[in-house]
């Protein structure tokens, strides 16, 4: 089946509904889809907890929010994007607020703002600890409005249609009937999100496997800085559920099995704020020193706010009590909760710059799947959530102002018999012996084990060769159900084949960078290198693996100097 | 081992299976149903995302009440966990059920707030106190899980009644200091299939799972209703 639309957005989390509204703001003649793989409103930014950050007062400024956001990226965000960025973030927090987000506020009325970790400011807008909840439901709502924006929900992207360098149509499943449903558009927007479930211990939803990013790539749009991935410094024990940031911005402790508050060995100023890499380095010390709590699911450190009071947890972290009640057993209101550091966030993405353009005319790129990049080697928390909004408006109106100047694409049809061809004969139809959850698992292994925090040489060879093993293994998977309609089995496959792709990029681009910066940090290679290093790595897809180029760090008036905190 | 019992649906025929999953302290319901799917019948189909409770997307019958599979622990439900999709749903495969309308209710009542005085270019700060806010925020922590239409008497019997979560959704916008669309909504609340079509079984506040009063949130677009409609009569 085919369908026509000027602009079709794939993604429906905050990134993709932005775009969405920032399309139809700029047109009421351009015809826009936005293709979500479950629901907009289940997307994975729900699960964003503490905050957005921008500069709203007048204790603040834009250039301190810049110079905490280039230092916290290790230095190796653009520094011209982070300028950008931090003069758009004001407007989205108002205009949410013009949309009915529900943002806490201060007594007198006002929009109220929290600290974060590596802000120098209490920068931080919230609402409550359901930030990413409100700031979805709200753009979802105010989505309805646009009579010229169709929802398609439960629709999953594979494959991008390109002819001479110019986008053409996007392929997807339509879960419901099964059918390939060819949308032909001038304009596409990838907005698909990061790709944390390559890893098992993480904060991810289920649906987060980097479809977007693994499409892109194969089609030859290079992927940015993949070695950097964010381990947040309190996931959930044993689940990995997020336990916010905001549990320390409002005053929490971090404690090792003496009861010691060891931060202060390790950012003696910032302390429990710290940014996410120190912190989360700092506790998976402790634990691998023998100085974490030992329990039945493995080593962990307490996260005590237990003289916060009772009142305070009640207003300002509701969310997090109830699920460390449910899932943990445990009620933060009297017994310090057990987390560990977790897989949080994928700086990197797929190549793009402060227009969210990519090598590809009329492919447009926003939010966590894209690398712009703002967040370098490692993303300050509260950052995530206002990038969707500031470049997701960006992406929209790009694709706008593209699909406005554009005439109409034509998919050939030999595309669409090749791609019905690749899914069901190939993949679907093949008999095999291998069972692509196995395949995973064996993923997820390699890793939480060889791509966690520390990093060498040794592990790193060894997980490109594993994923390498895997994804030979993969060509051999077999799909059990063959049913059409709602075949979860055959789109699982998918990701897990999107998946083996992208990490192969991740430990291959941690393989060669032989330095330590941001999060990713090599045991052999501690110090952070600027002389040889001070560049962004892109990943280009051949059949035989990843081929790197590097290209310059764009500085504007910031000079990389020591990380101290 | 713990014993799994589910109600599945093919495209054709419905039919009862069970399947025996090992479990582990802590372990939930939604964990057992990815045992599952990864290691004993793939083709088993159900939805999931966030497991924790925030997305929405894994509500189902468990024994007999419908709750998210995701925060439900196995132990806490016994030695035989009976999965059905949502009931008022039409199930689509398995536990998946056909959302759209539920969808398409809740878009019918407006829930986005409505003022002409704010500009898109240029949006400005609009206050509201913490009082103000309490006034409403119970009724946004709505995840569209389904579980207070599966139970509502009204949804049961006529499937083109607004349901709980809808009207909710409703009243959460009318109760927001910023808000001036109240009109507009008050008369979709006013029609036939909506806020007088409940029953008062107060069964959806029962069943959410976030605790959100949808019950509560009825009666209180009742009475701005049934005020509604008497200055419309006294011509105020």
């Amino acid at each position: 089946m085919k369908m026509q639309y000027d602009i079709v957005i794939v993604g429906a989390g905050l990134a993709g509904m932005r775009a969405a509204i920032a399309a139809a703001e700029k047109s009421k003649k351009l015809s826009i889809a936005i293709l979500a793989k479950t629901y907009p409103i289940r997307c994975h930014s729900v699960c964003a907890e503490g905050g957005t950050a921008a500069v709203l007062r007048e204790d603040d400024d834009y250039d301190l929010h810049a110079w905490d956001t280039i230092k916290g990226s290790d230095f190796l965000a653009d520094q011209d994007a982070v300028e950008f960025f931090v003069r758009n973030a004001p407007k989205e927090i108002l205009r949410l607020d013009n949309w009915g987000c529900p943002w806490s506020r201060r007594e007198d009325g006002r929009i109220a703002q929290r600290a974060f970790g590596g802000h120098s400011v209490n920068r931080t807008v919230f609402a409550a600890d359901r930030t990413g909840f409100h700031e979805v439901h709200t753009l979802y709502e105010r989505l309805l409005i646009y009579d010229n924006v169709d929802i398609f929900s439960e629709y999953f992207l594979t494959n991008l249609i390109v002819e001479d360098g110019s986008i053409k149509g996007v392929a997807t499943i339509e879960l419901k009937s099964g059918d390939l449903v060819i949308f032909e558009t001038k304009a596409t927007v990838l907005a698909t999100g990061g790709a944390g479930r390559l890893y098992g211990f993480t904060t991810y939803s289920h649906q987060v496997t980097g479809d977007g990013m693994a499409v892109a790539y194969r089609c030859g749009v290079p992927l940015k800085d993949m070695e950097f991935f964010q381990f947040h410094p309190t996931g959930l024990v044993p689940s990995g559920i997020l336990m916010t940031e905001a549990c320390r911005g409002e005053g929490g402790y971090l404690r090792n099995k003496f009861g010691e508050r060891f931060m202060e060995k390790y950012a003696p100023e910032k302390m429990e704020l710290a940014p996410r890499d120190v912190v989360s380095r700092a506790m998976w010390r402790e634990i691998i020193e023998g100085r974490g709590i030992d329990s039945e699911f493995g080593s962990y450190i307490a996260l005590d706010l237990t003289h916060l009071g009772e009142d305070k947890i009640n207003e300002r972290l509701p969310m997090i009590r109830d699920a460390a009640i449910k899932f943990a057993g445990v009620d933060p209101v009297d017994e310090p909760i057990p987390v560990r550091p977790v897989a949080h966030y994928t700086m990197g993405g797929i190549h793009s710059n402060k227009n969210c353009e990519t090598q590809i005319a009329g492919l447009y790129v926003a939010g966590e799947c894209a690398c712009v990049s703002i967040h370098g080697a490692n993303r300050l928390g509260s950052n995530s959530t206002i990038e969707c909004l500031v470049f997701g408006k960006v992406a929209g109106e790009m694709a706008a102002e593209y699909a406005l100047n554009s005439s109409g694409s034509h998919v050939p049809k030999d595309f669409i018999l090749n791609e019905e061809s690749r899914i069901f004969d190939h993949l679907l139809g093949r008999n095999g012996d291998e069972n692509p959850y196995s395949l995973k698992k064996e993923l997820n292994e390699t890793m939480d084990k060889k791509l966690w925090i520390f990093r060498d040489r040794d592990g790193l060879s060894e997980a490109v060769g594993k994923i390498r093993e895997l994804k030979e293994r993969y060509s051999n998977v077999e799909i059990n159900d063959k049913s059409k309609g709602f075949n979860t089995d055959l789109t699982s496959t998918l990701e897990i084949g999107y998946m083996l792709d992208l990490a192969e990029v991740v430990a291959t681009a941690a393989l060669y960078r032989e330095e330590s910066r941001g999060a990713h940090y090599r045991i052999d290679f501690p110090k952070r290198d600027d002389v040889n290093w001070l560049k962004h790595s892109l990943a280009y897809y051949t059949p035989e693996g990843p081929v790197f180029k590097y290209i310059p760090v764009t500085i504007t008036k910031w000079k990389p100097t020591e990380r101290k905190y | 081992m713990v014993e799994f019992r589910i109600r599945r649906f093919n495209g054709d025929e419905t039919y009862w299976e069970s399947f025996e999953v090992p479990t582990r302290r802590g372990m939930t319901v939604l964990e057992g149903l990815y045992y599952i799917k990864e290691n004993i019948d793939s083709s088993l189909t159900f939805r999931a995302s966030c497991r924790m409770g925030i997305c929405g997307s894994c509500a189902v019958k468990i024994n007999g009440r419908p709750k998210l599979a995701c925060e439900t622990q196995i132990a806490s439900v016994g030695n035989k966990i009976i999965l059905e999709p949502l009931d008022n749903f039409t199930v689509l495969k398995d536990l998946v059920t056909e959302f759209e309308g539920f969808f398409a209710k809740h878009k019918a009542v407006k829930p986005y707030l409505i003022r002409s005085d704010v500009s898109y270019e240029e949006p400005k700060e609009l206050i509201q106190t913490p009082s103000e806010l309490r006034n409403y925020y119970i009724f946004t922590l709505c995840i569209k899980c389904g579980a207070c239409y599966s139970v509502c008497p009204a949804a049961a019997t006529r499937d083109d009644c607004l349901g709980p979560a809808a009207m909710m959704a409703a009243y959460r916008f009318c109760a927001d200091s910023r808000d001036r669309g109240e009109d507009a909504r008050i008369s979709i609340a006013s029609k036939d299939l909506a806020v007088w079509r409940c029953h008062l079984a107060m069964e959806c506040s029962e069943v959410c799972p976030k605790k959100a009063e949808p019950a509560k949130a009825i009666q209180l677009l009742r009475r701005k209703t049934a005020v509604n409609a008497i200055k419309s009569i006294l011509r105020w």
